[in-house]
């Protein structure tokens, strides 16, 4: 093994060679990383959107994304970037079951973002599912640990609005039991789906002329699991 | 001789020179995330990746290393295996990452990993150099995961998310929330300066006793 010398100072030309070389096999090794494990995020990405949308829309087995264009609900394949989008939900005969929203908005500590399934017909919200946040935890995560929180979207009244009331007081179809210790957390989470529900009520058609799914998807290919 | 040095090595990372217990390096991913024993092992385990990964090059090309950039290349190097660590853990364990969240990246600025780099990798053969990556890395999970699994088990009942106790018991909140990592922390460093004071004692007591006996 033979060391340079201590003492001696290596010229400035080999000090940024040896920066540049480090940075550039270290550029190489992220690159490497980022292309080979893209596809499986993107894949993983996806496949948790479907999953969230046949969650909160009981008995949908097809999908497809909507967007608002000049006055009208259209289907698009591939909506654009910062597009708003819901998802049409669809049973296998291909009949429009409901509207899966994402909507976000700020909660205790950060973004909560969120998919909440929407009946226009009875104008019920019939499930809601957290995509991210990071509330607290073993308080603020029980909006979507806690079943008996989540399962009170499973059949809520959205008209005129929903109301989170304390709990173990609620009273009418539109109220929300709170979860005890993380009241602003489930207040934020009422307060999206009101949010979004208020700025998508004007641009969803009359109930019963959903647009049509357009593509049929082998139904439970991927749902199945 | 030699494997006995090697060994002497990976032990005292886990006990007398525990980097979370003893050096108290670290601190930032340690009370920020061991508010659960899985979210406490997964860090462990990216943190034992990056250490022992960079810990293999640094020892390796040290001769290369001029000495004047010498920091500038370890974080390089520490950087690439956390980019590769956070990549992986997105692919793989999306859910335990996203309870990461920013603490993942962090692991750059882990200073338990650039200590060992400057204090050991750089001077030291590979071999000597895994070996200390290996025991430090090591001691850093067991710390991680007592740490977890404590406030895991009293802040909210359970162990890797399987309830422990009945329906009567009540969670104590404070625990998974920041005070409680301050709280466990103290109490375990508390614990580990009684042990080392009452080994010192017992050491000198024998010591004296040789001494009167001789």
């Amino acid at each position: 093994m033979t060391s340079p010398p201590k003492d001696q100072a290596p010229g400035s030309l080999r000090l940024v060679l040896t920066l540049a070389i480090a940075g550039l096999l270290s550029g190489i090794a992220i690159i490497g990383i980022y292309e080979s494990t893209l596809p499986t995020i993107t894949a993983n990405k996806a496949r948790e959107l479907r999953e969230a949308v046949f969650k909160v829309l009981p008995g949908v087995t097809q999908m497809q994304a909507l967007v608002y264009r000049d006055d009208a609900l259209v289907v698009v394949p591939e909506p654009d970037k910062d597009e708003p989008v819901v998802y049409g939900g669809y049973d296998d005969a291909g009949q429009f079951i409901g509207y899966a929203v994402p909507a976000a908005g700020p909660g205790f500590q950060d973004t909560i973002a969120l998919l909440y399934g929407y009946q226009p017909a009875e104008q019920r919200v019939v499930g809601m599912e957290v995509l991210e946040s990071r509330e607290t935890p073993g308080l603020g995560d029980k909006i979507y640990k806690d079943m008996d929180f989540v399962g009170e979207f499973k059949a809520l009244t959205i008209e005129p609005e929903i109301v989170a009331v304390k709990k173990g007081t609620k009273t009418a179809d539109n109220q929300v039991d709170a979860i005890t210790g993380a009241t602003i957390s489930a207040k934020a989470v009422v307060r999206i789906i009101n949010e979004a529900h208020a700025s998508w009520t004007g641009q969803l058609p009359s109930p019963g002329n959903e647009p049509a799914i357009e593509r049929q998807e082998p139904a439970g290919s991927e749902a199945g699991q | 001789m030699k494997d006995n040095q090697a060994y002497e090595e990976f032990i005292k990372g886990i006990w007398r020179d525990n980097p979370v217990f003893v050096q108290v390096l670290g601190m930032c991913p340690m009370l920020a995330v061991t508010n659960s024993a899985i979210n406490a092992v997964a860090m462990g385990g990216a943190t034992f990746f990056v250490l022992v990964g960079s810990s293999i090059l640094v020892s390796t090309f040290r001769h290369l290393i001029p000495k004047q950039v010498r920091i500038s290349c370890f974080i390089i190097i520490i950087a690439t295996f956390v980019t590769i660590a956070d990549y992986t853990l997105l692919a793989l364990v999306p859910g335990v990452h996203k309870e990461l969240g920013a603490f993942i990246p962090l692991i750059v600025a882990n200073c338990l990993i650039l200590g060992r780099q400057e204090a050991f990798a750089s001077r030291y053969p590979t071999k000597l150099a895994v070996m200390d990556a290996l025991g430090m890395a090591t001691g850093f999970v067991v710390a991680l995961f007592s740490l977890g699994a404590v406030r895991e088990i009293l802040g909210d009942g359970a162990l890797f998310g399987i309830k422990l106790f009945g329906e009567n018991f009540e969670p104590w909140i404070i625990m998974i929330l920041p005070p409680g990592g301050f709280l466990t922390l103290g109490v375990i460093l508390l614990f580990f300066n009684w042990f080392k004071t009452k080994k010192d004692e017992f050491i000198e007591d024998v010591a004296a006793a040789q001494r009167s006996e001789g």
